[in-house]
């Protein structure tokens, strides 16, 4: 049969199905013998036939299968022991080695050769849990999304894991940072398993929720000193000026900078004014006593530092609907302007070099 | 024995044709002769199960489970405004009033009445179904009511080839699901969903809730109603998970009754 198809065709097979009987006759489409019944051409290609062995990987044995090995090698164990008259109660795998030795001697030099009966757990490879039972029902309710693991645990969303200085403060240790990645690495790891929602404790211990982003601003604590004179310390930025604030209370408006009187330190009205208006504002102009100290940048980006950084001290003289006042003023937020970089091809960070027409 | 009656019911589901293919299964799991001679019955009793409910037209009394005046409450009959119509859901409209499409709730009710039955019967025989919404509004209730149910949910992003390319996206021998469920046939950016196309490639029966836009063509049991509300969802949920409770517990029961005769 299979050299009189290879004569007609190449490599494809026309196989006729009626009820098992293979006529020599492939050109034949309908049968007289039963014609109530359509016979139907399957063409099948050689190349169909085999297996494609790359594709198969490595082989696969069902827990079924490796159970029933167990068992056989439970019973294989008491019979040995029996043979070998010793108590099949107490026979370890020592002994099983030593039996077969002794049963099956073996010359062959390679050790992997000789004859051994070991526990199936040892002999065939392990595989990854089959995610179904018997009928073939899926455990997880959420198997058919394909990320079980990560769609149940809702909880990731909203938290992220842990700096490595807080990690640090949970260990009580200091670790590198190349331990600290690969800490993060084995986590996700652990999360793409598919029972990891059975670890779900463990691992949210490492997480840490992130709060929600809303404008909450960080009040500076109240300090007393030892006269019992309230003062709070702010800090405040602008371009790369940095300045420092100390804002006593009960005081009588005094404003002294890097050791000098502001007047001093800031000829200029603007700057000066920058300086009152956080004050102006919340209308307590004569009350406070304000000492700071500032570097760094221009004359207008150290005034406008320290009007952050008053601004953000009086936050915690002033009231919630003060607060809110003052963060619609903008008094509270901190300029993000800083100096343009210059750009190749041009003079400066916008202005462009002459342009000639020819 | 119960060994041999769950495999060969996984076999016995996809057809009532397999007398042969059980007898070998049972000659390969039990090994005595005498074992062998029960089988016979085995096979006769695990047939009536499974054949006789399909005989009968309302097996499992679906029809009390909601009435028209339910469905009515429940906004079922609230479709979208006249300008979202597709031009196949015309048949099932009753008309339209201010601009939005009334659904027909008497077509709703037979409609609803087959889709459950044929869910009932999948239950019953240990099918697989896979509840299906794009709707994020919903999400977390379809995922409660499958895990309620012991069935299963995917409300979340569907993936290329998570039916027709299944050995790869799982692990081969994965088992696809017997029935999809679509509690909302469109998907977050107004298409007709992924997994409806999939299903009739992979020769899957799906039951699906059609509103007013959605293409109701490809779906093997389309039931014309609301999907946007929460109370009409919440009604489709309850009702599909009664029916799937109620078919596996009937299943349950057969299985006891026949173990009962089979021992006397």
């Amino acid at each position: 049969r299979a050299s009189m198809a290879a004569s007609s065709c190449r490599g494809v097979r026309s196989i006729l199905w009626k009820y098992g009987s293979c006529g020599k006759n492939f050109c034949v489409s309908r049968s007289k013998t039963v014609p109530q019944l359509p016979v139907r051409h399957i063409c099948v290609s050689s190349a169909l036939w085999k297996k494609n062995l790359a594709a198969a990987g490595p082989q696969k044995f069902t827990l079924e299968f490796i159970n029933k090995q167990v068992e056989e090698f439970e019973i294989g164990k008491r019979h040995l022991a029996n043979m070998m008259g010793e108590d099949p109660e107490t026979f370890t795998q020592e002994d099983i080695d030593r039996s077969i030795a002794y049963l099956f001697p073996s010359g062959l030099f390679e050790k992997r050769a000789r004859p051994v009966m070991k526990h199936p757990e040892e002999i065939f490879p392990k595989q990854t849990a089959v995610q179904w039972d018997a009928e073939g029902r899926p455990f997880h309710f959420l198997f058919y999304t394909g990320q079980q693991s990560y769609y149940s645990l809702l909880l990731l969303t909203g938290s992220r894991w842990l700096l490595k200085e807080e990690i640090e403060e949970y260990l009580v240790e200091n670790i590198s940072d190349h331990d600290y990645m690969r800490m993060i690495q084995l986590m996700e790891k652990l999360l793409s398993m598919p029972y990891c929602s059975l670890e779900e404790e463990f691992i949210l211990k490492f997480r840490k929720q992130l709060e929600v982003q809303s404008s909450k601003h960080e009040i500076p604590a109240l300090q007393y000193d030892p006269q019992g004179v309230t003062f709070s310390v702010a800090d405040g930025r602008r371009k790369t000026a940095k300045a420092s604030i100390t804002l006593r209370d009960s005081g009588s408006g005094n404003i002294t900078i890097n050791g000098r009187n502001y007047l001093h330190y800031f000829p200029l009205l603007q700057d000066r004014e920058q300086l009152m208006f956080p004050l102006h504002f919340v209308g307590m102009l004569g009350r406070f006593d304000v000492e700071g100290s500032v570097e760094g940048s221009g004359h207008s980006a150290q005034a406008g530092a320290l009007r952050l950084a008053i601004s953000r001290a009086l936050l915690s003289f002033v009231s919630e609907g003060e607060v809110e006042k003052m963060r619609q003023a903008g008094l509270l937020t901190a300029d993000p302007r800083i100096k343009e970089r210059k750009k190749p091809g041009q003079e400066g960070a916008r202005k462009k070099f002459t342009w000639k027409k020819r | 024995m119960a060994a041999g009656v769950l495999s060969g019911v996984r076999q016995v589901l996809r057809g009532p044709r397999l007398v042969s293919a059980v007898f070998s299964c049972h000659g390969q799991t039990l090994s005595s002769a005498s074992a062998a001679v029960k089988s016979a019955p085995d096979t006769a009793a695990t047939e009536k199960i499974l054949n006789f409910p399909l005989t009968q037209p309302d097996y499992f009394h679906l029809s009390e489970l909601f009435t028209m005046k339910d469905l009515f409450e429940a906004r079922v009959h609230l479709g979208h405004k006249k300008g979202c119509r597709h031009s196949l859901m015309e048949p099932y409209l009753f008309g339209s009033r201010l601009d939005i499409d009334i659904i027909d709730l008497e077509q709703t009710a037979e409609h609803l009445q087959r889709a459950l039955n044929f869910t009932a019967h999948v239950a019953y025989r240990g099918g697989i179904i896979l509840f299906v919404s794009r709707r994020r509004q919903f999400g977390q209730l379809i995922e409660t009511t499958a895990r309620e149910c012991g069935e299963y949910a995917h409300t979340r992003y569907w993936k290329g080839g998570l039916l027709t390319n299944a050995p790869v996206q799982y692990s081969p021998g994965v088992r696809l699901p017997d029935l999809i469920v679509f509690f909302s046939t469109l998907n977050n950016v107004f298409q007709q969903h992924v997994g409806i196309r999939d299903a009739a490639k992979m020769n899957i029966p799906t039951v699906g809730i059609v509103d007013s836009n959605c293409n109701p063509s490809l779906i093997a049991y389309p039931v014309p109603g609301n999907d946007d509300t929460p109370v009409a969802m919440e009604m489709y949920c309850r009702l599909f998970k009664m029916t799937i409770n109620r078919a596996k517990d009937k299943r349950r029961q057969m299985e006891l009754l026949k173990g009962i005769s089979a021992s006397v």
